[in-house]
């Protein structure tokens, strides 16, 4: 166990809107919480997994919402921590931490707040190790784990239970309801997991790992080199493709922010093309008209120059931008992870073939 | 179309007379500190060619980066009070959370979060709390603020709260300055807020900075109605834009940009506009400004204000030059060239001096260059052709060459030929091109709003109207307007085919 220090909070920012693969929202708000959280003298610690006891309740975390209503209806640490509690009403139990739902966006930061107002340790993992659109994409849905209950929180005391739903696909759909009716977004709290299932599913240490690529790019830009290589170097990633954006396409389909986007090859890459499909995150990408890169592999997409993570929102004709491939949790690599989170799951009829090989 | 522009910049205050075809007559003189007399020495300057005096002018267009300047350089703002409509929603992130403390100590006069604000399809949040807004006010007044900024959750898609608020408060606090954050559109609102807060702590600066110019004019003798030119390429009247500093924030190189587009007679195009200390490349689109998409901070402060989209390198004519490494700048002498260059008798080699010596300018005394080694003065020129060759290509959006359009006292840094570029154009009177572009700006009106339950077309056609409607608000006559942008944007997770529309419509000034 260990506190994190704000220089730290900075960092998670940086690398978790990075591996947020295009969507997740930027963290910015949730940073900018934790700033005046640490101001008043609030601090946060980081547990590794394994120190979590069998049966000790771990509250797993996320802001749930439109990005554009996050832009509007910011973050409130206190909300985040009222989700928590709720659940502790409703379950009669005591959470002994807490954790993200997903590490890639603005819900790396949610854990944060609660803990800052709860004192609870945050668990050095989270479910995606990324971020992705949708309930059920998810490495505790993998593992088959309970899907409910559920708790959500809205500032006017608008705050609800699912108590059971059958499947994690229903989860998403009673869920968006609810959130839906209180202005697309409200702070929840999933399923209560066990220190033993954090330990069999949960994704470790991936808060270290976005606060290590967020340093990356931090020393890199101080030393006025290229921050995108200094990605790849701390988080073993591979270079896919360097260019400019040459066209965005954007649409709505099922409550998704789904579109391609097509960038055209500059330097090594002059003469090709890259082109990427999204479903709030980057899914697969395509050069020259072949498969060359799907989920669950990460595809981000950064700013050439500043190594800052670019959104599928915020993308726009003209950008400088690299795309490089992470490395996936291995737990989305088996054929049931593939199941829920592979190029099908998406809509692409593609046999998943990871670019780092196997 | 006739028309004088006025550049007040931080050197030089520049005034142009434009007719339908082109450039009249122009005149560049020293800035004031009092601002006012340095514009009727430069009007003077212009009347003194009898074809200005001919016939009276349609308008007088001025720019000015006084309201940027007085941010950045932390001077002539007054105390504010915030007042955010919108609780219990976004409490723990209140106004000023993300201003520069040194900014904020000056600027922050009270704060007050009040129940209020709606959400994203116009449903309220919860029911203005008037009281309390009523209490704010009175606490305003307690602090001697002397202007208030008020936001609202979602304002720019429902405006009615702030409308209220502001009824309120002016009922409690006649006589001062209120802003509203839905004036400033978009969404985002923080970025929105701190506008707002911006604004108003502007406000007393503008008014006087305005009245100084109302007074110029005056005494100049000029009976034409002033208008104050803004960050996108478009002017509004002076009483609107004295209620509207922070939309002047950028106006300096946009109108840079806008004058190379016209006396080029290029409207798609690079332009580089290389000063004494710094080379400012942007990229003209439909005959104005690429604007920048994402967060423009001004000061430090987060904003989201319409600003050219503009990489600045530091490359002047005053840069300092070095032997050993061989460098230019970014640090210059600045307006301190003709005192401290070589040329002039100085002691500072600077790229002013080693364009002499390679016979590309004209400037002071060549004798005093003779020493420099032929060798050096390549090395040193294509140094800068390479700092501007990677400015240039950076900003570039589209593969394949491009047109550049050279303006500024800078602009002999400027090759005959530079890689990635087709045709460089050193542009007729560039060196007040500022001004120019200030004599030509039009005026524009946006839509920025997300649509529910409505076709795609149905949506852009009523944001279209909405810009139309707002553009004429702003001045522009109706016949001319066009539609310079249509951007959509599907919003993921919420219900009804969410469409997020922003428009843009701009146009002639009304005669």
């Amino acid at each position: 166990m260990r506190p994190l220090s704000l220089d730290d909070i900075e960092a998670l920012a940086i690398g978790a809107w990075i591996l947020g693969t295009g969507g997740g929202g930027s963290p910015y708000l949730g940073l900018l919480n934790m700033r005046r959280l640490y101001a008043e003298g609030k601090t946060v610690r980081l547990m590794p997994p394994e120190a979590l006891a069998d049966d000790a309740w771990v509250a797993v975390v996320s802001n749930m919402g439109a990005p554009l209503v996050g832009q509007e209806r910011l973050s409130d640490s206190r909300n985040a921590a009222r989700a928590v509690t709720l659940m502790e009403e409703y379950r009669k139990v005591r959470f002994d931490a807490v954790m993200s739902l997903e590490i890639g966006g603005g819900n790396s930061i949610q854990p944060l707040m609660v803990a800052a107002h709860t004192g609870l340790p945050v668990v050095d993992a989270d479910c995606m190790g990324r971020a992705y659109p949708e309930a059920q994409m998810t490495s505790f849905a993998v593992g088959d784990l309970r899907p409910y209950p559920l708790t959500t929180v809205d500032p006017r005391g608008v705050e609800s239970i699912v108590h059971q739903v059958p499947s994690w696909k229903w989860m998403e759909r009673v869920s968006r309801k609810i959130c839906a009716e209180t202005g697309s977004t409200a702070a929840t709290c999933k399923a209560p997991r066990t220190g033993r299932e954090v330990k069999d599913w949960g994704i470790p240490y991936t808060t270290t790992q976005a606060i290590g690529i967020g340093r990356a790019v931090l020393a890199a830009r101080r030393a006025h080199v290229d921050p995108v290589a200094a990605v790849i170097d701390h988080a073993g990633g591979k270079l896919l493709f360097k260019g400019k954006v040459s066209d965005v396409e954007r649409r709505t389909t099922e409550g998704f922010l789904r579109g391609r986007t097509r960038i055209a090859g500059l330097d090594s890459d002059r003469g090709r093309t890259l082109e990427l499909a999204f479903q709030n995150e980057w899914a697969v990408g395509w050069i020259d008209g072949r498969p060359a890169v799907s989920t669950p592999d990460l595809i981000c997409v950064l700013d050439t120059v500043s190594g800052e993570a670019i959104g599928s929102e915020t993308l726009r004709y003209g950008q400088r931008v690299t795309s490089i491939a992470l490395p996936s949790p291995k737990v989305f690599l088996t054929p049931k992870g593939l199941q829920h989170v592979g190029p099908r799951a998406f809509g692409y009829d593609l046999d998943f073939v990871s670019v780092f090989g196997n | 179309m006739r028309r004088i522009g006025i550049d007040v910049g931080g050197t030089n205050t520049d005034a142009v007379l434009v007719e339908d075809r082109g450039v009249v007559h122009w005149f560049k003189t020293a800035t004031t500190a009092d601002v006012g007399s340095g514009i009727v020495a430069a009007l003077e300057g212009l009347m003194a060619d009898p074809r200005v005096r001919a016939r009276p002018v349609d308008a007088v267009m001025i720019g000015t980066t006084h309201f940027t300047n007085a941010v950045v350089q932390r001077r002539d703002m007054t105390r504010v009070g915030a007042l955010r409509l919108g609780l219990p929603a976004s409490a723990s992130l209140p106004p000023f959370c993300d201003w520069p403390a040194d900014l904020a100590r000056l600027v922050e006069g009270a704060v007050h979060m009040v129940e209020g604000g709606h959400e994203f399809d116009g449903r309220p949040i919860m029911p203005l709390d008037e009281a309390a807004v009523a209490r704010a006010a009175d606490d305003f007044k307690a602090k001697g603020v002397k202007a208030v900024a008020v936001s609202g959750v979602f304002s720019p898609l429902v405006p009615a709260g702030e409308e209220r608020a502001a009824e309120i408060l002016r009922a409690r606090l006649p006589g001062v300055p209120i802003t509203l954050s839905h004036k400033l559109g978009r969404i985002g609102l923080l970025e929105r807020e701190n506008a707002a807060l911006l604004n108003a702590a502007l406000t007393d600066l503008a008014a006087r900075t305005v009245k100084g110019f109302t007074e110029a004019l005056a005494a100049s003798g000029i009976e034409a109605p002033l208008y104050i030119t803004q960050n996108d390429g478009t002017v509004a009247r002076a009483a609107l834009a004295q209620a509207y500093p922070v939309y002047s924030f950028a106006s300096g190189p946009t109108n840079s940009m806008r004058g190379a587009a016209f006396l080029s007679r290029r409207d798609d195009a690079v332009v580089i506009d290389v000063g004494g200390t710094t080379a400012d490349v942007g990229v003209l689109r439909h005959g104005f400004p690429r604007e920048a998409n994402a967060v423009v901070e001004v000061g430090g402060v987060r904003t989201l204000f319409r600003m050219p989209d503009l990489l600045s390198i530091g490359l002047g004519g005053g840069s300092l030059v070095s032997e050993r490494p061989l460098a230019i700048g970014p640090r210059s002498v600045g307006y301190e060239l003709t005192r401290k260059a070589l040329i002039f008798g100085g002691d500072v080699l600077t790229a002013s001096d080693v364009a002499v010596a390679a016979g590309r300018l004209d400037l002071g005394d060549k004798a005093k260059v003779a020493q420099l080694a032929p060798d050096f003065v390549r090395a040193a020129l294509d140094r800068a052709r390479v700092m501007l060759e990677e400015a240039i290509d950076r900003v570039k959006t589209e593969a394949g060459e491009v047109v550049l359009l050279a303006v500024g006292g800078g602009a002999f840094l400027i090759p005959e030929r530079i890689e990635g570029v087709a045709e460089i154009l050193r542009v007729p009177h560039g060196a007040v091109a500022n001004a120019v572009g200030a004599a030509i700006a039009q005026v524009s009106g946006e839509a920025d709003q997300v649509f529910q339950g409505l076709a795609r077309d149905a949506a852009l056609a009523e944001a279209e109207r909405i810009a139309r409607d707002n553009a004429v608000a702003a001045g522009a006559a109706r016949a001319s307007l066009k539609t310079v942008e249509v951007e959509d944007l599907p919003l993921a997770y919420l219900p009804g085919n969410a469409l997020r529309v922003r428009t843009r419509v701009i146009g002639d000034v009304a005669s």
